[in-house]
């Protein structure tokens, strides 16, 4: 795929005044109750002056919950001709249980120059994943990505979970993939201002691997020592984009290395030394070994995200900024305390309390510490409100000191 | 651009001036909003109330002279940039960069003020009843009579007065109510680097300068102990402050305060030019 095939300038880009943000909006019912994307909609799109109508998109969790065991693959393709290829691939491996085009309006968007846009459900053969499926189905997501000459791209390819995203103002995205007919329980919204890369179908946010799909604003100045970490686990970046190591990064570290996310966190955002120095003695050993280990995940710029995911069964919403705050973010807290909602600007939440329709009444507004997750998830409610130390209410148990070297 | 009238209420009898922000609850676009409030000072009112704010951008945007503006809502980034004179008072909280570059008049936040609030001001006054965000009053001036002021109820986070060159900032690490009853806050009020290059001015926390941590001080500020004149300054400012949000300002006062400021009067010379200079 030609990324300058789907590009495309809005008139409005040319004498509307250019701000550089982007904006990142989503919320989490934490008892689990389905809602539409009307909210989350009405809380990107009041985001209007943070984006310049090159790209933007959607993430919904528990939006299949007739079909919540197969993976659900959500294609970019070039054309018809490539969507058979890669069923075909796919069927190399598995069981294409389902086959669909994406519900789209593609008579009122034209303009939006819209690829073929295509949702398989999929279940791979046991004797090809050995046991782990996730595993197979990132290797898998990853060569669909590399394999097909740039013609066809995931995505996302979670259970239960789907991403929308393309190349235009949030609004014109949200009425293309006809947004407010699909229900969830946590949903995620970005409109994107590109400051490095073209904006193109396929680089638009979320980024999606699996059941994770992040969000963000800001710059990822790590990019290249971050990509080539993650290819040594078999990782291709191949999108263009800075944000896609952060969805990798996540699946590493939290998935496949099994690392609590407030952890994983520290090694994205690790505390400065002379930081570190003032910690006790567990703690020092704690982060001095997580910034060994994980010093090329180091997460570097200023940045603002979102990350919806699926950690062991349970939706889990995770934010997080960089060490310095460069990017702002807020967290909303409906009155019942069990909705969760994360902005780039307060205006979103507004935007709902005096929404009659949508209308959510979020009565505790705070701004969450720079480098501190706030983690919310369905199920269990509020985990970390991001206002904490970075070792409050963590148990620690370090094992073995490390020995004593006197000179 | 489309053109919004409906929206904008005569009260002829009190001389305010109502705009709904978000007419059939929908927000206007903020060149909207602006213009119509440029339009209504053009027809000689003082006084405008705006209601149902989501987030408009530069209100109050350049004003100056004896205006008054109430924002219920959310303003949006750069409340009251470049003002010079108006008072703006938001019963909410406000978006980042409230006040940036302000030159004079009052912005009043009956809420809490996100990251930096208040950037390069040169003149006019800040007064939040709530918290600040990261890199409040940064790289602020003064000069002869224009200085900026500006007070915070609760606490700031890092980089406080980064750059400061002039002014006065405090920091009261209260939890203050409706009533005007407060509580003090447990915990640090400040965070680090605090006034980082600084070069003149004042910043005054209300704690005891032994429970300020010394790595929350910033490169070339020293902490001392505030003296006679420093607190008719404060007293001052603390006075008008009790007044808007209704706290004792005995109470205030009764506080101990401590005082950093620049640790020379140019510490940073040899970096800039040779000593021969």
């Amino acid at each position: 795929m030609k990324w300058e095939n789907y590009t495309t300038y809005p008139s409005s880009f040319k004498d509307d005044k250019v701000f550089d943000a982007c904006g990142i909006s989503g919320f989490i019912n934490t008892d689990g109750k389905i809602e539409n994307g009307a909210k989350v909609v009405d809380m990107i799109t009041c985001l209007k002056d943070r984006e310049n109508g090159l790209g933007a998109g959607f993430a919904v969790y528990g939006c299949f919950p007739d079909q919540k065991d197969d993976y659900c693959f959500q294609m970019i393709l070039n054309d018809m001709e490539t969507k058979d290829g890669v069923k075909h691939f796919m069927e190399k491996h598995g069981k294409v249980t389902k086959e669909e085009p994406i519900d789209v309006d593609v008579e009122g968007f034209v303009s939006l120059n819209p690829p073929v846009l295509w949702r398989f459900f999929y279940q791979p053969d046991e004797d090809k994943t050995m046991g782990n499926d996730d595993d197979f189905i990132m290797q898998l997501h990853m060569k669909i990505n590399d394999g097909f000459d740039r013609n066809a791209f995931v995505m996302s390819a979670g259970k239960n979970m789907a991403v929308f995203k393309g190349n235009g103002w949030s609004y014109e995205i949200a009425d293309f993939y006809k947004i407010r007919d699909y229900e969830g329980y946590m949903w995620l919204a970005h409109s994107r201002f590109p400051t490095n890369t073209p904006g193109s179908w396929f680089g638009a946010h979320p980024f999606s691997l699996l059941s994770w799909s992040v969000i963000h604003n800001g710059e990822i100045t790590s990019y290249g020592t971050n990509k080539r970490y993650l290819e040594m686990f078999g990782y291709k970046c191949n999108l263009l984009t800075d944000t896609e190591v952060l969805a990798y990064l996540f699946d590493l570290l939290i998935r496949r290395h099994d690392i609590p996310p407030t952890i994983a966190t520290l090694a994205f955002n690790p505390p400065l030394y002379d930081t570190i120095e003032k910690m006790t003695k567990e703690q020092q050993i704690v982060v001095k070994n997580i910034r060994m280990a994980y010093r090329s995940a180091m997460v570097n710029g200023p940045f603002s995200i979102a990350v919806g995911s699926v950690i062991h069964d349970d939706p889990t919403l995770i934010t997080l900024t960089d060490r310095k705050k460069l990017r702002p973010q807020l967290i909303g807290e409906s009155r019942d305390g069990k909705t969760f909602f994360v902005s780039s600007e307060e205006a979103s939440f507004q935007r709902l309390m005096i929404s009659e329709e949508n209308h959510a009444e979020i009565t505790n507004v705070w701004a969450p510490r720079a480098g501190m997750p706030f983690i919310a998830r369905v199920g269990t409610g509020l985990l970390r409100s991001g206002k904490e130390e970075p070792f409050e209410k963590i148990t620690l148990h370090v094992d073995e000191y490390p020995p004593e070297v006197s000179i | 651009m489309h053109k919004v009238k409906d929206n904008i209420n005569y009260d002829a009898g009190h001389k305010v001036v109502t705009i709904d922000a978000s007419p059939n609850r929908i927000p206007i676009k903020y060149q909207v909003l602006n213009e119509q409030i440029h339009q209504i000072l053009n027809e000689g009112y003082k006084h405008i109330k705006l209601i149902n704010v989501v987030g408009q951008r530069f209100i109050g945007a350049a004003l100056s002279g004896d205006i008054r503006l109430e924002v219920h809502g959310t303003p949006g980034n750069d409340l009251g940039i470049f003002m010079d004179g108006p008072t703006i008072e938001v019963f909410g909280n406000v978006e980042d960069q409230a006040g940036n570059t302000m030159n004079g008049g009052d912005i009043i936040i009956h809420g809490s003020a996100r990251d930096v609030t208040g950037l390069s001001a040169r003149a006019g006054n800040i007064f939040v009843k709530g918290n600040g965000g990261y890199r409040c009053a940064v790289h602020i001036k003064q000069f002869r009579h224009k200085r900026p002021v500006m007070v915070f109820g609760g606490s700031v986070r890092q980089f406080f007065g980064e750059y400061m060159a002039g002014g006065l900032l405090i920091v009261l690490g209260l939890v203050i109510k409706e009533d005007g009853t407060f509580s003090v806050m447990e915990g640090n009020i400040v965070e680090n680097a605090i006034g980082t290059g600084i070069h003149g001015g004042m910043i005054m926390i209300a704690r005891p300068k032994e429970e300020i941590p010394c790595h929350f001080l910033g490169v070339g500020t020293k902490i001392s102990d505030p003296i006679e004149p420093d607190m008719k300054d404060l007293e001052k400012v603390l006075e008008r402050y009790s007044q808007i949000f209704h706290v004792d300002s005995k109470e205030l006062l009764e506080m101990d305060f401590s005082k950093i400021t620049a640790i020379s009067r140019r510490p940073f010379a040899s970096n800039y030019c040779s000593r021969s200079l």
